[in-house]
């Protein structure tokens, strides 16, 4: 059975769909798709592309990890890197995709899940849209199929009255499809994924057919793997996947180059004035942050108890926005220790008693004992007296 | 490539030709020992020289001991300085150790050709783990010459190279098979049938690198290859042309060079030489991955051990022993991720233009096929797979270990003889031979080996007196033998493992016990691991109990022990640390808790206290000036603050209530008023009975608690008026608390308790007005002179007149 590409969308839960056929880039998308943004390096990477492409690929493996990892093609396109970590993991992700095996993304927030996987969509086959938004909220019908009611109604089940999810048309269509939060979703309807994922197949019992995937169709989806209250995947799903956590920037140069960029751009659209002492104080916040997260300090001297939020670098870059906020309006326009305490004190205690524990350590055996910042160290005892 | 005197001739089908045959290998390489076996096998030499320590010939007949098992490593030492040596690591897959066997094995005469151990320890700076020569990287003038050939071959990773043209080329043909595992490919020099051509390819390029580098920074290795030229030529007298050298491939274009004999022996002559001996010792498998020390650098040896054992399909067989690891440690792995683990392994290499899958490969599958992303059984699968637990094994029949000898010379000198019969030692600490002894007997008692036992010490001996039970039975030999391992003498062994232990305990407690013992033994070399560990075992304890329990001895040994010159900077700044961690998490530990756990905690305070008082007040901070803080810095104040905490804590159980107070007024730090303040608060109407008791407990129990009363009648009454105030049905329960409280007074204090109860609080002192309860307005002169004489006879002077 084949799937109709083009049924109006009667709003069956978080799907976004733009069918191929009309995804000629809108003039003046706010944020064009991947494989529009990119459109030349990837009609490069094809041309420049002679090794063998598994079916229905727009690009080879090692083209899809250059794409991602950056280069310069021999014609002397330069390729710019979408992704910048370990090479390892690109090479593992794309490898799974080639293999009949879904892919996995976990990581804290802010490493970058959801900007591969879009990258990867778009570079192995050439549409990143097939996308079903994982919340609390979303049905089965958003990762199998809903009925147009209204033809249902009038005409009774039939192919025509099926509304497919981006699932079913990717699997129609030998394509990616992406599921994002994948933890988010309710367990009842992650689990409709295994048979997709183990059979390769959608059955449609009200029509007596089913919808079997062609040669390159996979799923990558997306989790994040530290937060709490989110539904496990179970033991039966997780066999489907292949993980690969993306990890927390390596070296505290790159978070904190990170962070400064990221603040700028936010500050900016919030139209925050850019204050002086900016990258100093970024850099002691991210000190702050890896020192706790990885449980030792930069030096790798002292072992650290490491409190129990995750530290991700998208809170370090919530608290920086959110002292440049309070040096902006209620400060004297320089960014100060004493505009961060809080917002470093509100990060890192999650849980009143153990965290306490924990940060009047780190105060009182790693900051106050370090040059230079006694100035961190007053303003941090008082907001936690 | 005039320089070779083994330019590639045309070869026979047998593969012989003239000359001798060179096999240059990495050492540990599998794919070198194959490549080394097969070479033997085709070329059948009548004699096989390997490069080892020329003395070693002696031990070759141990080689065919079933009871040599490999990891093993060649042990030189010096005989009258066991500490000094150099080990010699072959593990199963070296290409020493396969060639060595193959030649056993056959009866074919094995050489030992490189320069004597004898010269190589008596230079001043014996090097450690010298098989491992190719692998060094420890001096900037150093080139690397497998660096060099990746490099010239386009690759940036050496060890990947390495892997993917010589160690994974073939590993799936069985020793000895000649079918070539791979289609030849025209881009690759080293991909040919011929089990020599290899070694001829590898010779080349080494010469044509040492054409350009010379000895590229190993100025000794001129030195070592004229020995193993002359044992060459010694050989080829002996055995004709057909023999076979085993040596580092560097080595290969030097014992091809013709050089003179004369020149040769000019080169060793004038070589200082020690009196030495050689041994099998076992070997470990992570001793092997050790990049230092002892260690051969050999990241995976276990991943190694896998590719030469394995009969065919090394990777499957690989995820197989992965999987069945994980599931032995509870995770569920199926056949089914099996399968996927080898199909991304594959793809992977694939992907990265590799011949087959290496360990870097199958490390990433593994990882988000069977481990979920996670590096955690990714641990688990390294420690144990990829490095691995082997251990090796040595025949009774080699010579004795040099840690044998040391502690048979320090028993002679220390004129302590092992005999089977048990008998008793009282040590006096004092003197240096007794202390040398307890030293010694500490130490073996750390390396396993227990000869002697502590005895409890006789009645009345202080604590410069130890006492031993020792007995030395014969199983003990075997133990001294087993620690070999971890040295050449008792100290250094004591040391090695001491190290070890506290890298591996669990609990602070156990490390804190580690640190006393290695103070005992006088091992001041061990203590900054063990501190360390302790320090990170500190750091993250979540459970102050641990630390407060740990503090104490650690006070100790910084105050009364003797550290025997060691670093105590490093000792005290733990204890500091230990003692900060305390003054922060102590607060919270003590609230909610029962009546034992407060029990508990009201001890653990008490020598928490005392040990900071031991510490004493840390070194006023350099720069006062610089450092307007809020509150108080200095360890005491710290403490104090705590105390003041748990004095007026709200939750904060009774008992350690009051005992905080009573600490506070032991110290001077709260005055008379303040007391009072915290007595009636906690003896208020609205405090629970029970709690109140609790608190009176803990303030006035224990030793000195009733003279505080009655020297201070306030408090005195204020306890009495709280006890007036008990209601009847209260009071039953906190009867025994209070029978325990002030019946542990002495009797002399709890008469002067009655009496002053007695005559009641208004009739201490009748009329007058005195602002203290107990004590008049001023002194009373005639009263106080009356102490006078007994003073003077005390101090023993002459009363004046």
């Amino acid at each position: 059975m084949t799937v109709p590409e083009t049924i109006p969308q009667p709003g069956a839960g978080a799907v976004t769909d733009t069918g191929p056929g009309r995804a000629e880039p809108a003039a003046e998308a706010l944020r064009p798709h991947a494989e529009h943004a990119f459109a030349h390096e990837l009609a490069a990477l094809a041309a420049a592309d002679d090794h063998p492409r598994p079916a229905r690929w727009r690009l080879s493996p090692r083209a899809v990890a250059t794409y991602l990892l950056g280069g310069t093609l021999p014609g002397g396109t330069v390729i710019t890197p979408k992704y910048v970590g370990p090479r390892r993991i690109v090479e593992v992700a794309v490898t799974t995709l080639a293999t009949d095996r879904a892919l996995l993304l976990l990581g804290v927030p802010g490493t970058a899940k959801t900007w591969v996987s879009e990258h990867l969509a778009a570079a192995v086959s050439g549409d990143s849209t097939l996308l079903v938004q994982g919340t609390a909220g979303t049905p089965e019908e958003a990762v199998r199929y809903g009925w147009n009611y209204a033809r249902l109604l009038a005409e009774g089940p039939s192919r025509a009255a099926l509304v497919p999810s981006p699932v079913m048309r990717a699997m129609d269509r030998g394509a990616t499809a992406r599921v994002e939060e994948l933890t988010r979703i309710p367990a009842d309807v992650q689990d409709t994924l295994i048979t997709i994922l183990s059979e390769k197949t959608l059955p449609v019992p009200e029509l007596g057919e089913e919808v079997q995937a062609v040669p390159g169709f996979n799923l990558i989806a997306t989790a994040n793997d530290r937060d709490r209250g989110v539904n496990e995947l179970s033991s039966a799903l997780r066999r489907r996947f292949n993980t690969v956590v993306l990890p927390l920037p390596a070296t505290a140069e790159d978070e904190v180059d990170i962070v400064a960029r990221r603040v700028d751009q936010l500050g900016r659209s919030l139209e925050l004035p850019s204050l002086p002492g900016g990258v100093e104080e970024i850099r002691r916040v991210v000190t702050v942050f890896r020192e706790l997260r990885d449980g030792v300090t930069a030096d790798g001297r002292t072992r650290l108890k490491s409190p129990s939020g995750t530290l991700s670098t998208a809170e370090a870059i919530s608290v920086v926005t959110g002292g440049l906020a309070l040096a902006a309006h209620f400060g004297d326009g320089v960014l100060r220790p004493s505009d961060l305490a809080a917002g470093i004190l509100g990060a890192v205690v999650r849980d009143p008693a153990a965290d306490r524990v924990v940060w009047q350590e780190y105060l009182e055996t790693v900051v106050r004992e370090r040059d230079g910042w006694k100035d961190l160290y007053r303003a941090c005892r008082e907001v936690s007296a | 490539m005039t320089a070779l005197a083994t330019a590639p001739a045309p070869a026979d089908h047998r593969g012989r030709r003239p000359g001798p045959l060179l096999l240059g290998v990495r050492h540990h390489g599998p794919g070198s020992a194959r490549g080394v076996l097969a070479a033997l096998e085709a070329t059948r030499p009548d004699a096989v020289l390997i490069e080892g320590p020329a003395e070693a010939d002696g031990l070759v007949a141990l080689a065919a001991d079933p009871g040599l098992r490999p990891p093993v490593a060649l042990l030189a030492h010096a005989v009258d300085d066991p500490g000094r040596a150099a080990f010699w690591p072959f593990a199963a897959f070296s290409p020493e150790w396969a060639a060595l066997r193959w030649a056993v094995d056959r009866g074919v005469p094995v050489r030992f050709v490189d320069l004597p151990a004898a010269h190589t320890l008596a230079a001043a700076d014996p090097s450690w783990g010298e098989a491992g020569d190719e692998d060094e990287f420890d001096g900037g003038a150093r080139i690397d010459p497998l660096a060099e050939l990746a490099r010239a071959a386009g690759h940036e990773d050496p060890e990947r190279w390495w892997e993917d043209v010589v160690e994974l080329r073939g590993a799936a043909a069985p020793p000895g098979s000649h079918a070539p595992p791979d289609p030849p490919d025209a881009r690759d020099p080293l991909a040919v049938f011929d089990p020599l051509a290899v070694f001829d390819a590898l010779a080349d390029a080494m010469a044509a690198l040492r054409e350009r580098h010379g000895d590229g920074g190993h100025p000794r290795d001129a030195v070592r290859e004229a020995h193993m030229r002359l044992r060459l030529r010694e050989a080829r007298k002996e055995f004709g042309d057909a023999v076979a050298v085993v040596c580092g491939a560097w080595h290969v274009p030097a014992l091809a060079r013709r050089t003179t004999v004369t020149a040769d022996r000019a080169l060793l002559r004038g070589l200082p030489r020690v009196k030495t001996e050689l041994t099998w010792v076992p070997w470990t498998h992570r001793r092997l991955a050790r990049r230092s020390g002892y260690g051969a650098g050999i990241e995976s040896p276990g991943w190694y051990a896998h590719l030469h054992s394995a009969p065919d399909r090394p990777v499957e067989r690989w995820m197989t022993e992965v999987a069945g690891l994980l599931r032995g440690a509870g995770h569920p792995v199926s056949p089914a991720h099996v399968i996927e683990a080898v199909r991304l392994a594959e793809g992977l290499a694939a992907l990265r233009g590799r011949p087959r899958p290496g360990l870097d490969e199958t490390t990433d599958a593994v990882r988000a096929v069977l481990c979920d992303g996670s590096d955690v059984p990714l641990a688990l699968v390294r420690d144990r797979l990829v490095v691995g637990d082997v251990l090796g094994e040595v025949p009774a029949a080699a010579p004795a270990v040099p840690l044998q000898r040391d502690l048979d010379r320090l028993q002679r000198s220390l004129r302590l003889k092992p005999c089977a019969e048990e008998r008793e030692l009282d040590l006096d600490l004092r003197g240096e031979t007794d202390a040398a002894r307890s030293r010694l007997l500490h130490r073996l008692r750390l390396l396993g080996v227990d000869w002697g036992e502590p005895a409890a010490g006789r009645a009345g001996t202080g604590t410069f007196r130890e006492s031993w039970r020792l007995r030395w039975q014969p199983e003990l030999h075997v133990r001294v033998a087993e620690a070999g391992v971890w040295g050449t003498t008792v100290e250094a062994a004591a040391t090695a493992r001491a190290a070890s232990h506290a890298r591996a305990a669990d609990s602070l407690g156990e490390i804190t016990a580690l640190a006393e013992r290695c103070l005992l033994g006088g091992l001041g070399d061990a203590l900054p691991a063990v501190l360390g560990a302790l320090a990170d075992r500190a750091a993250l304890d979540t459970d102050v109990a641990h630390l407060a329990d740990a503090l104490p001895a650690l006070a100790r040994s910084l105050r009364y022990g003797d550290v025997r010159g060691t670093d105590t900077g490093a000792l005290a700044d733990v204890a500091a640390g230990l003692a900060e961690r305390i003054c922060v998490g102590l607060p919270p530990a003590c609230a909610h808790l029962d009546p034992d756990a407060a029990a508990r905690m009201r001890a653990r305070l008490e020598t928490v206290h005392t040990a900071i008082g031991l510490l004493g007040p840390r070194t006023p901070d350099p720069t006062p000036e610089a450092d307007p803080l809020p509150g108080p810095v200095g360890l005491p104040d710290r403490w104090a603050g705590v105390l003041r905490r748990l004095a007026g804590g709200e939750r904060v159980a009774g008992e350690v209530r009051g005992r905080a107070a009573r600490l506070l007024v032991d110290e001077g730090w709260n005055g008379g008023e303040e007391t009072a303040r915290l007595m009636g608060l906690a003896l208020s109407p609205g405090a629970p009975a029970a709690d109140a008791a609790a608190w009176t407990e803990g303030f006035v129990g224990g030793t000195g608690g009733g003279l505080l009363l009655v020297h201070d009648e306030r408090l005195l009454s204020l306890l009495d008026d709280w006890l007036a105030r008990v209601p009847a049905e209260a009071f039953t329960d906190v009867l025994p608390l209070l029978r325990r409280t002030f019946g542990g007074y002495e009797p002399g204090v709890r008469r002067a308790l009655g009496e002053l109860v007695a005559r009641g609080p208004g009739a201490a002192a009748p009329g007058s007005a005195a602002p203290v309860p107990g004590f008049a307005d001023a002194l009373d002169g005639a009263r106080a002179d009356a102490v006078l004489p007994l003073l003077h006879l005390v101090l023993g002077q002459e009363a004046p007149a």
